[in-house]
C-alpha cells in the first residue's frame, strides 16, 4: 500500500470538501478499496473514512425501503423490516461474500464501486432504485454507466438508496467458484415499474437489463415464459471459469430460477 | 502409567493443539530478530526475456533502503542444487542447467526473482522495488510441454537443447511389445494431469541472521526438512560449513511438499544477513506464493493397455511429457520418474510395462512434489485407463479390477517396474469400500436423482502408492544424491521423563502426539512425560525431514531402534542394581525385573541411577541414558486401498457435487486413529479439489491466470461433504512398527475415483474421458454438445 | 504519525501508526499478538479473523485507524482469565479440527461469531456455508464442522448462565 493521509470527518460537508482534493478516495467498508490499495492499484492522496457521518440506517414506508449508504450487508440481511418488505433484498445482502465481508461492506460502497460481478447493482437496476447523493437523486437506469463506472462525480458521496417495494422479487446467484462473487446473478422483480430483470456478473458492460425476458414475463410471469429466450454471447465476459457461451446459457437458467423463486 | 491408555492405537488428543488453539504457535513470520531488516524480491513480470539492464539509482535513494542486490552480487555463490540425477535412455545424464539465486542475464518465468531490495520496513522495501528500472527484451515463451518440445522452439536454457531435460524410460520394452503383439484388444487413452498449486495456508517465510562474534549463520525458514536445507544451502550454495550454519524450521503451517525444496529466498536472506550484518526477513505474499512456490503435477500422457480375449491385462505402455517448469527444483526430476513410473503397475498383475518420460523445461514456475508427487499421476492414469477399458469392452469396473488384482498370496510381489510390494490385500479394501458405499444400492439412488433432474454417477479407484521414503541403496541406484534414512535421539532425563529429537518435521501431522505414543508404548512412560523436539539443526543430530509419508515408517522406526538401545542399557543397569545377570532382566510395563521374581526397578529409578551413578558398574558401562539410532528402510512401504465417489451433476449448469465419498485404505499399523482419519480426510479434500476445482492455468502469453484465491479455486467447507474413512490394514513386513504411511493416500486415491464418477454420470452423453478439473463450464459443454449431438 | 487508541483483549493501547498500517499489522507487529495470521492478500482466507465490537472481521482488510475506539478480541483473548479454554477451543482439540494450526485462530474466531449469532442452532450445511470466509488446507473441514457443531450446545448453555 502507498501511504496516504487519513481523515475521518464528522460531517458530510467536511467529507465532501476533503474529497475535493486531487486523488482523494472515500472509504466505506473497505472490502473493495483496501484490497485494491494493498495491490497498489490505486494511489490516493487522502482517504476519507465515511464511518462517522451517520449514514447508516433503514427506513421502510408503505411503498419504499430506504437504506443509508453506510449500512452494512449484515445489517440489511438481518433487518426484519427489509425481510418483510423486500425479502429478496435481505437475501441478496445475506449472500454477499462471507460473514466477515458482510460485517463491514456497505451498500453505498458496493453501488459506488459497481463491480461487474457485484450483487447490489442487480437489485438497484431491477427494482428501479434511486441513489441519493450529497448533490442529487439518481435513477438506477442512468446511474450504472459501465464496468466499475457510475454517474457519480469524484466528490459525490452516496448518502442513501431507495427501493420501491415490488409485488414479487427474487435474486439468484451463480457463484464464480473461486472468488464467490456472482458469475451470473439475476434479480427478477414485478413491481410498480413493471417487470424488470437485471443481470450481473456476466456482461462486459457490467449490470444490464434482460429486456427480452422482461417482455416475455410481462405477459406471463413464469419460468416457462422464458423458454427459448436467451442473451447473446457477444457481450458476455469470458474467463477461465466460463466462456461467453456458457455465461449466456447460465443467464437463461438463472433467470428462470429467479422467476420461480419469486413465486 | 496413566490411567487412560495412550500408547499405540489410542486416539490421544494432540499435544501441539494447546498452543495452536490459543494463538501461541511460533511460525516463522512470528519471529522477529533485533535490528531486523525486510526484503522484497522484485520478480519478473514476463515469462521469458533477456535482462538488458537494471537501474537501481532511484531505488537506492528511497527512504529506508539498506541494500540492493542483483545477480552480479551473487557472483561467488552457487546455484540451487538438484537432489536427483536422472539418466537418459542412452545412459547420459540429464541436462542440468544452473538455477541462480537471482535471475542472471535472463528471466525464465513470471515470478523469477531479479533484484533483492532490503529496507528498514517491508513497505519501504516495496516502495523501493517499485522504483527499480529493469530493461527486458522479450523472448518466445512456452507454458505447455508440448509447445516447448516443438521443433524450433526457443531454448529456455542454452545448455538444454530442445528444452529437454531428459528422455528416460523404465521397464522391458521388448516384453511389452510382445504383449501388445499377441493382444486381442488394445485400449488407448490420452490424458492430462492438471497443474496444481499446493497453497499451504502459511505462506513461505525466511529470516537470515548472522552472529559476527561467532561467525554463525542462522536461517529460520518454513521448511519440512531443515537439515536438508542446511546441507544443500551450506555445501552447494553458500559454502558455509555445517558447524557454522543453523537452520530452524519452527511451527510450519502446512507444507504438502512445497516446503521441502531449497528455495532461492532462503539462500538470499542467509547470504545477505552476513553481508549487511543485520537480520533480513522475507515473508511471501500469497500472490507472490502463486508465482514462486513450486507447482505440482502437469503431465501430458498417452497410455495403452494390451488385453487378452478375457480382458486380462497383458501389457501396458505409457509415454509422458512432464513439465518441470523453468528450473530444476530439488526433487523435480525424481517426481515424473521414480515416484511415478515405478507405480504404474498399480494393484494389477500386468506382466509387462514400459514407460518413457520426457521431462521438459518451460517458462513456468518450477514443478516439484505436491502431496503424493508422481503417485497421484500414476494412479490417475492407471485407474482412468481401467475405466476406459470398461467403457470400450463393456466390462464391469469392479469385476475387471478384481480379475486383474495381484492375488493375496503373491506377496512379496515384484512388479515389472522396479519395485517389490511387501504386503497388501486389495480384495479386502475393495469389499469393505463397496459395503461402506452401499455400491449395490447405487442404481436406486441414480433413479431417485434422475427423478429430480440430476445426473448421478459412481466411480471407484483401487490405487496403490509407494512411500516411507526411502531405502538409501535403492534410491541411490535410482539417482538420488543423498540417503533417505532417518535419525532419532532418545534422551531419558534423570527423573525419567523423555525427550526425543527427531529428524522428521511436523507441519500438521501431529508428531508431538504420535511419536510420544511410541514412547509410551515402548518405555512405559506417561504421555505427558515425553517431549518431541524437531525442526532445529542445532538440537537434532541429523535428519531428512518429512515428506513421502516417511515420518512414522522411517522416523518412527529410528525411534524404536533408539529405544531398543535404551532398554538394553537399562537392563544392564538393572542387572547391576538387582544383582542378576543381564539375560535375566526383562523390561515390561515400565519396569525392569528379574524374570520370575518380584525384584524390580522402575524406569525412573534406572534413569536416575544412570545419571547419579553412585552405585553403578562404572568399569563396564558409561553413565547416562541417551541413545541415537539411524534407520534406513529396507524397502518402500506400499499403502493402498479403494476410494468410491458418488457425484450428482446439475445438467442445467454443469455443477458437480460430491454427494458421497468413501475411502478404505491400508495404511499399515495405526498409532493414532484420530490423526490417521484426519490425514486421509485432508488428502481426500485435496484430491477432490484437483478433480473438481483447482487448476493452475497459464495463458498463451505465459501469465498465470489463476494467480490468486480470486481465481484458483480452493476447496471450501461448502464444496465438500463428510468423508467416510475406514481402514483394512495389513502390516508392513520390513519395518519394526509395521507402519506404511497415511499422509498421501487421500490425495492419491481420490482424483480418479471422482473423475470416474463424473464420467459415469455423463455416460449417457457418450463421454469416455475427461481431464481435471471437471469444472462446471467443462461439464456443461459436454452435456450441451451431447444433447446437441443427440438432437442432430 | 497518526495515533490509534483501541482496547485489545481488555487492554487499552495507544499506538502511532502510518495511515496505511493494517489492523493485522498493528496486532502482529506492534502489539506482538502473533496468533492472528495472514494467509492471503485478497481478503479470502480468513486466517486473520478477529472480533471487533463483537463481530468477526478480517483484520487484513481494515486499516488500524478504522479500529480507533473499538474493542478488539483476538485468539489470545478468548480463554477465561484463569486460562480455562473457550468451548470452541476445547471442541477444536477434542474433534481434531486442526492440523498445522495456521488457519485455526481465524477459524475459531469465525466459528465463535457464527455460533453466537445463531442461538436457534445451525445444521451441518449451515455451518459449512457459515465458513465461507475461511480456508483450511489441512483438514478437509470434516472435523472443523464436527467441532463447531459440538460447541453449539456448550456455547449456548454458557451464554444462558
Ligand atoms: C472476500 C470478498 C467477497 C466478496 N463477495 C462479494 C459478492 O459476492 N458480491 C458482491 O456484491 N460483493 C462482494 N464483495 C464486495 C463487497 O460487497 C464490498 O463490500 C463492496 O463491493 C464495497 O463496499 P465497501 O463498503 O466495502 O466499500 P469500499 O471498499 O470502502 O469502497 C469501494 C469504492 O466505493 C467508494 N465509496 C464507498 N462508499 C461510498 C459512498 N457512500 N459514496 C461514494 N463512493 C463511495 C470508495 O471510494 C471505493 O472506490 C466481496 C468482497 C470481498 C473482500
Ligand atoms: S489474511 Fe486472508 S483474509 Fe485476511
Ligand atoms: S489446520 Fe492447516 S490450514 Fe487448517
Amino acid at each position: 500500500m502507498y501511504n496516504f493521509e487519513y481523515q475521518k470527518p464528522g460531517a458530510l460537508a467536511d467529507a465532501v470538501k476533503a474529497l475535493g482534493a486531487a486523488d482523494a478516495k472515500a472509504l466505506a467498508g473497505g472490502m473493495t478499496l483496501i484490497p485494491v490499495l494493498k495491490q497498489r492499484l490505486n494511489q490516493p492522496s487522502v482517504v476519507v473514512d465515511l464511518a462517522k457521518l451517520g449514514l447508516s440506517g433503514i427506513t421502510v414506508t408503505g411503498d419504499s425501503v430506504t437504506i443509508g449508504a453506510m449500512t452494512t450487508h449484515a445489517t440489511v440481511a438481518a433487518s426484519a423490516d427489509i425481510k418483510r418488505a423486500i425479502p429478496a433484498l435481505a437475501a441478496l445482502a445475506g449472500g454477499i461474500g462471507d460473514i466477515q465481508v458482510r460485517a463491514r461492506g456497505t451498500i453505498g460502497g458496493s453501488l459506488a464501486n459497481n463491480d461487474p460481478a457485484a450483487c447490489y447493482p442487480a437489485a438497484a437496476l431491477a427494482l428501479g432504485a434511486t441513489i441519493t447523493t450529497n448533490k442529487r437523486a439518481i435513477k438506477a437506469d442512468v446511474y450504472f454507466t459501465g464496468m466499475f463506472t457510475t454517474a457519480l462525480a469524484a466528490d459525490e458521496v452516496i448518502t442513501s438508496v431507495s427501493f420501491p417495494i415490488p409485488a414479487k422479487a427474487a435474486y439468484v446467484k451463480f457463484k464464480q467458484p473461486a472468488s464467490r462473487y456472482a458469475m451470473v446473478g439475476v434479480f427478477a422483480a414485478k413491481g410498480p415499474a413493471g417487470v424488470r430483470m437485471a443481470v450481473t456478473g456476466s456482461g462486459q458492460g457490467g449490470v444490464f437489463r434482460f429486456t427480452a425476458a422482461e417482455a416475455a414475463l410481462a405477459s406471463n410471469w413464469s419460468a416457462a415464459a422464458l423458454n427459448g429466450i436467451s442473451v447473446s454471447a457477444d457481450n458476455m465476459m469470458s474467463d477461465i471459469h466460463g466462456s461467453a457461451v456458457y455465461r449466456a446459457h447460465l443467464v437463461g437458467v438463472i433467470a428462470k430460477r429467479a422467476v420461480t423463486a419469486a413465486g | 502409567m496413566n490411567a487412560v491408555f495412550q500408547g499405540i492405537g489410542a486416539s490421544v488428543r494432540r499435544t501441539e493443539d494447546l498452543r495452536f488453539i490459543s494463538g501461541n504457535g511460533n511460525y516463522t513470520d512470528d519471529i522477529n530478530r533485533p535490528g531486523q531488516t525486510y526484503t522484497i524480491f522484485k520478480r519478473s513480470d514476463r515469462p521469458h526475456a533477456k535482462i538488458t539492464g537494471i537501474d537501481s539509482t532511484a531505488a537506492s535513494a528511497m527512504p529506508g533502503v539498506v541494500a540492493i542486490f542483483t545477480a552480479a552480487d551473487f557472483a561467488g555463490v552457487g546455484g540451487l542444487p538438484c537432489g536427483w540425477q536422472i539418466h537418459n535412455k542412452d545412459g547420459s545424464p540429464m541436462a542440468e542447467p544452473k538455477h541462480p539465486i537471482l535471475a542472471d542475464g535472463k528471466v525464465r518465468h513470471v515470478g523469477d526473482p531479479v533484484v533483492m531490495v532490503i529496507a528498514e520496513t517491508k513497505q519501504q522495501a516495496r516502495d523501493a522495488a517499485e522504483a527499480l528500472v529493469i530493461g527486458y527484451e522479450d523472448l518466445p515463451s512456452y507454458s505447455a510441454s508440448r509447445d516447448a518440445l516443438a521443433a524450433g522452439a526457443a531454448a529456455v536454457h542454452d545448455d538444454a537443447p530442445g528444452n529437454l531435460c531428459y528422455d528416460w524410460h523404465i521397464g522391458d520394452k521388448d516384453a511389452t511389445d510382445a504383449a501388445f503383439a499377441k493382444a486381442a484388444r488394445v485400449v488407448k487413452l490420452d490424458l492430462l494431469n492438471s497443474r496444481l498449486i499446493a497453497n499451504p495456508m502459511e505462506p513461505r517465510s525466511a529470516i537470515g541472521d548472522y552472529d559476527r562474534s561467532g561467525d554463525m549463520h542462522t536461517l529460520y525458514t518454513t521448511s519440512q526438512n531443515p537439515h536438508v536445507i542446511r546441507l544443500l544451502m551450506g555445501a552447494f550454495v553458500l559454502g558455509i560449513p555445517e558447524h557454522k550454519l543453523r537452520v530452524v524450521a519452527p511451527d510450519v503451517g502446512g507444507g504438502f511438499g512445497t516446503k521441502i525444496f531449497h528455495y532461492a529466498e532462503e539462500a538470499a536472506v542467509t547470504w545477505a544477513a552476513a553481508k549487511i550484518n543485520r537480520p533480513v526477513k522475507w515473508t511471501s505474499d500469497r500472490s507472490e506464493a502463486f508465482i514462486s512456490d513450486a507447482h505440482g503435477r502437469d503431465h501430458d500422457s498417452h497410455a495403452e493397455m494390451a488385453l487378452d480375449a478375457d480382458n486380462n491385462f497383458l501389457g501396458m505402455r505409457v509415454s509422458t511429457m512432464a513439465n518441470l517448469g523453468a528450473y530444476l527444483s530439488t526433487f523435480g526430476p525424481a517426481v515424473p520418474t521414480y515416484l511415478y513410473a515405478t507405480l504404474l503397475a498399480g494393484v494389477y498383475k500386468t506382466p509387462a510395462i514400459y514407460c518413457e518420460v520426457k521431462a521438459v523445461f518451460t517458462n513456468t514456475v518450477p514443478v516439484d512434489a505436491y502431496r503424493g508427487a508422481g503417485r497421484p499421476e500414476a494412479s490417475f492414469l492407471v485407474e482412468r485407463l481401467v475405466d476406459a477399458i470398461c467403457h470400450d469392452t463393456g466390462a464391469d469396473p469392479v469385476a475387471l479390477r478384481r480379475q486383474n488384482f495381484i492375488p493375496r498370496d503373491a506377496f512379496p510381489y515384484q512388479t515389472p517396474v522396479a519395485v517389490q510390494y511387501d504386503s497388501g490385500d486389495y480384495f479386502a479394501t475393495l469389499e469393505t469400500a463397496l459395503k461402506n458405499a452401499d455400491y449395490a444400492g447405487f442404481p436406486a439412488r441414480k433413479a431417485a436423482a434422475a427423478a429430480k433432474g440430476k445426473l448421478r454417477g459412481i466411480g471407484l479407484s483401487t490405487y496403490l502408492e509407494a512411500c516411507g521414503i526411502a531405502p538409501s541403496k535403492l534410491v541411490g541406484q535410482l539417482g538420488a544424491r543423498a540417503g533417505l534414512y532417518e535419525v532419532a535421539n532418545v534422551r531419558v532425563n534423570p527423573t525419567g521423563s523423555v525427550t526425543v529429537f527427531t529428524g522428521t518435521h511436523s507441519h500438521g501431522q501431529g508428531h508431538e502426539t504420535t511419536f510420544a505414543q511410541l514412547v509410551v508404548d515402548q518405555l512405559g512412560v506417561a504421555h505427558n512425560q515425553v517431549q518431541i523436539v524437531h525442526g532445529d539443526t542445532d538440537r537434532i543430530p541429523f535428519g531428512m525431514g518429512t515428506y513421502g509419508s516417511r515420518s512414522l515408517a522411517v522416523g518412527g522406526s529410528a525411534m524404536v531402534k533408539a529405544m531398543d538401545k535404551i532398554i538394553l542399557k537399562g537392563r544392564k543397569i538393572a542387572a547391576h542394581l538387582l544383582e542378576a545377570s543381564v539375560e535375566d532382566i526383562e523390561f515390561k510395563d515400565g519396569k525392569f525385573s528379574v524374570a520370575g521374581t518380584d525384584r524390580a526397578k522402575t524406569f525412573g529409578e534406572i534413569a536416575l541411577t544412570a545419571y547419579v551413578p553412585h552405585n553403578y558398574p562404572i568399569e563396564t558401562l558409561e553413565p547416562g541414558l541417551d541413545e541415537t539410532a539411524f534407520y534406513d528402510p529396507a524397502n518402500f512401504t506400499f499403502p493402498g486401498g479403494c476410494h468410491i465417489c458418488e457425484v450428482e451433476i446439475d445438467p442445467d449448469t454443469g455443477v458437480t457435487s460430491v454427494v458421497q465419498f468413501v475411502a478404505v485404505d491400508d495404511v499399515g499399523r495405526v498409532i493414532n486413529p484420530m490423526i490417521v482419519e484426519g490425514q486421509i480426510q485432508g488428502g481426500v479434500a485435496q484430491g477432490i479439489g484437483q478433480a473438481l476445482l483447482e487448476h493452475a492455468v497459464y495463458d498463451a502469453q505465459g501469465q498465470l491466470l489463476s494467480g490468486s484465491f480470486m481465481d484458483y479455486t480452493m476447496p471450501r467447507a461448502d464444496n465438500l461433504s463428510n468423508i467416510s474413512v475406514g481402514t483394512e490394514n495389513t502390516l508392513c513386513t520390513h519395518n519394526p512398527l509395521g507402519a506404511k504411511g497415511c499422509g498421501e493416500v487421500g490425495a492419491i486415491g481420490s482424483p480418479p475415483a471422482v473423475i470416474n464418477a463424473v464420467v459415469n454420470a455423463l455416460s449417457a452423453y457418450g463421454v469416455r474421458h475427461m481431464n481435471m478439473p471437471a469444472s462446471a463450464d467443462k461439464v456443461w459443454n459436454i452435456i450441451n454438445g451431447g444433447l446437441r449431438a443427440a438432437a442432430e | 504519525m497518526p495515533q490509534v487508541t483501541l482496547t485489545v483483549n481488555g487492554k487499552t493501547s495507544s499506538v502511532e501508526v502510518e495511515a496505511r498500517t493494517l489492523l493485522v499489522e498493528l496486532l502482529r507487529d506492534k502489539l506482538g499478538l502473533t496468533g492472528t495470521h495472514v494467509g492471503c492478500d485478497t481478503s479470502q482466507c480468513g486466517a486473520c479473523v478477529v472480533h471487533i465490537d463483537g463481530n468477526s472481521v478480517k483484520a487484513c482488510t481494515m486499516l488500524a485507524l478504522q479500529a480507533d475506539g473499538t474493542k478488539v478480541t483476538t485468539i489470545e483473548g478468548i480463554a477465561a482469565a484463569d486460562g480455562t479454554l473457550h468451548p470452541m477451543q476445547e471442541m477444536f482439540r477434542e474433534h481434531h479440527a486442526l492440523q498445522c494450526g495456521f488457519c485455526t485462530p481465524g477459524m475459531v474466531m469465525s466459528a465463535i461469531d457464527l455460533v453466537a449469532k445463531n442461538p436457534q442452532g445451525l445444521s451441518e450445511d449451515e455451518i459449512r456455508h457459515g465458513l465461507e470466509g475461511n480456508l483450511c488446507r489441512c483438514t478437509g473441514y470434516h472435523n472443523i464442522v464436527k467441532a463447531i457443531d459440538a460447541s453449539q450446545s456448550l456455547m449456548h448453555a454458557k451464554a444462558a448462565e
